[in-house]
């Protein structure tokens, strides 16, 4: 394994030096945590939206620290969750007084430990709710979950709450519009090579020159099915279908959809799933409002993509395109 | 009961040895855990529960009630222990805090019991016979609270009594088929594997009946047989079939 690293302890702590060091008008460390904040954390008069998980989903979840979009991601080490002191600390750094939201990713560790902090934070008066997002088709139960995984949508929540805040949205309607993006959205992803975590040093599961793994989550965990190499279209069409199947998008429906490197696919090959994503949706009579293609919630260098569809009303297409300021993501009016 | 001062340092005492005893127990708690799991739960409470001892020697705990010397605890082991077993573990005991309000008697002993279990099965989602702590706690939790309320025995006599019922829930998990947590991925292959987190609940209940005993006054009945446990016994969930899902 070749890395650029130095020691595997320091992984995360060095990142995330190197993320405020490349952002310091925007990005402010809290003290002797693994926690990223708005550098103009909290925002007088705005509820605050947060997130956060184990390192090496990268930009998730601090890069869309920003305007429109999260006030705060606290960083686990690599697929671990953060402990619910830090996320605490978080919480508190983000509250103005008008609450916070946390965006949860549906695994087992995550979600315990983001409860226990907005009980800890709610023990010291702040108002604390959860969403928790479970947008993954592939599994009903899997490693680390009851229920589905949350993967790839998260952004979609990010983007979509973190707009409803900006816009002055009260904590209980930024919940709501969170909810309604988890029940409108699925994701489904593939493998092609497995990711290397820089503790462990080599692959977390084996996959033969010529197999891919369908339907992997995001922490180098198996997924439900090894299948033959297949071509772009193919894995587009197999990913694509199930996960419109799923949503149950229908003829006339208006969708945003993403398709989502891992981390060691390049771009190029992003759009050919792109390309047949598209073709697919038109020949079913849908329209795509906006169509993300890139490196948006990976599994460290694992090569393969996922593909999110979430299908939109009038609401959440404004929130969608509201503006965003982030290291990772931005949009203009 | 006993004042504040002597609650402190019962708690204390309780702390220390609970530390040492998980200390011991560390490379045997990661034997059952790489069994059926991920092999660091001996690791992991040991970091926690040597912080804990850490935190209480490094902070003012002299002025401190004992609510909030128990709150320091659990929050202690929540930065230290992580995963599922920070919340489940560390949050629990520092939630459960506020029921210690009024100082320790019988009844907020039962309170503060109670509020543990309930916040282990909220957050862990788990009922009886998933194959997790809540076999060992939920037996032990129900009988300390029925020898204190309907039989009431003294405290001390209750203590023992649910030491006794949580080591035949550690017991009941051998057989289990896990249906949460990591052991879950095994399915069929995690039967015959006693649960480590019900077995590292059981020695945190030992050495709290052990510095009960030094510290509190009463009289003990030794080996006594638990009493029936009012409801969820180990037994009627056995009866259930193995291969219906949780929930």
């Amino acid at each position: 394994m070749k890395k650029l690293i130095n020691d595997p302890a320091d992984y995360v702590d060095e990142m995330l030096e190197g993320m405020v060091a490349a952002h310091p008008d925007r990005l402010r460390r809290l003290d002797g945590t693994k926690v990223l904040v708005r550098a103009d954390a909290p925002v007088d008069g705005k509820v605050g939206v947060v997130s956060g998980g184990g390192s090496g989903h990268e930009p998730a979840h601090a890069g869309y620290i920003g305007d429109g979009m999260l006030d705060g991601a606290a960083a686990g080490e690599v697929f671990t969750s953060p402990t619910a002191d830090q996320l605490e600390e978080m919480v508190r750094a983000c509250d103005a007084g008008e609450g916070v939201l946390c965006v949860v990713k549906n695994y087992e560790g995550d979600v315990m430990n983001f409860e226990t902090a907005g009980e800890m934070a709610e023990m010291e008066d702040a108002e604390v709710v959860q969403v928790v997002v479970d947008d993954d088709v592939a599994v009903e139960d899997s490693l680390y979950t009851s229920g589905r995984r949350g993967v790839c949508g998260t952004i979609l929540v990010h983007k979509i709450a973190g707009a409803k805040a900006a816009a002055g949205g009260d904590l209980e309607e930024v919940r709501t519009v969170a909810e309604k993006v988890v029940d409108n959205v699925g994701t489904m992803g593939m493998a092609l090579t497995s990711c290397i975590t820089p503790e462990k040093g080599e692959p977390t599961f084996e996959l033969g020159e010529d197999e891919i793994e369908l339907g992997i989550g995001i922490h180098g965990e198996p997924g439900v099915e090894r299948t033959d190499v297949m071509s772009a279209d193919e894995v587009a069409d197999r990913l694509t279908e199930q996960v419109l199947d799923d949503i149950e998008i229908e003829d006339g429906d208006e969708v945003a959809t993403i398709v989502n490197g891992m981390g060691g696919t390049p771009l190029s090959e992003l759009y050919i799933v792109n390309r047949r994503l598209q073709q697919i949706l038109d020949d079913r009579g849908v329209e795509t409002w906006d169509a993300w293609v890139g490196d948006y919630m990976t599994s460290l260098d694992m090569m393969g993509c996922s593909v999110t569809v979430l299908r939109l009303d009038d609401e959440l297409k404004e929130l969608l395109g509201a503006p965003a300021d982030t290291p990772a993501l931005k949009r203009t009016d | 009961m006993a004042d504040a001062e002597t609650q402190r340092e019962a708690i204390l005492a309780a702390v220390e040895n609970v530390a040492d005893r998980i200390a011991e127990e560390k490379s045997h708690l990661t034997d059952l855990d790489s069994a059926i799991g991920d092999a660091d739960h001996g690791a992991n409470m040991n970091r926690g529960f040597q912080a804990v001892v850490e935190a209480v020697e490094s902070d003012d705990v002299d002025e401190m009630s004992p609510d909030d010397l128990v709150k320091l605890v659990g929050k202690t082991i929540i930065s230290n222990v992580g995963g599922a077993a920070g919340p489940l573990y560390g949050g629990s005991t520092m939630l459960a805090s506020k029921e210690l309000e009024g100082g320790i008697t019988a009844e907020t002993s039962v309170a503060f019991a109670e509020a543990y279990l309930q916040k282990v099965q909220d957050r862990g989602k788990a009922e009886i016979g998933a194959k997790t702590m809540v076999d060992a706690l939920v037996p032990a939790v129900h009988t300390y609270k029925k020898s204190i309320e309907q039989d009431d025995l003294p405290p001390l006599t209750a203590l023992s009594k649910a030491v006794d019922a949580c080591e035949r829930g550690v017991r009941y998990t051998v057989p289990l088929r896990a249906r949460k947590g990591r052991a879950s991925y095994l399915d069929w292959r995690s039967v015959g594997h006693q649960d480590p987190g019900a077995t590292s609940t059981l020695f945190i209940l030992e050495e709290l009946l052990e510095t009960a005993e030094e510290h509190l006054d009463g009289e003990v009945v030794r080996d006594a047989r638990s009493p029936d446990v009012p409801d969820e016994s180990p037994e009627e969930a056995a009866d259930e079939p193995l291969d219906e899902e949780g929930e």
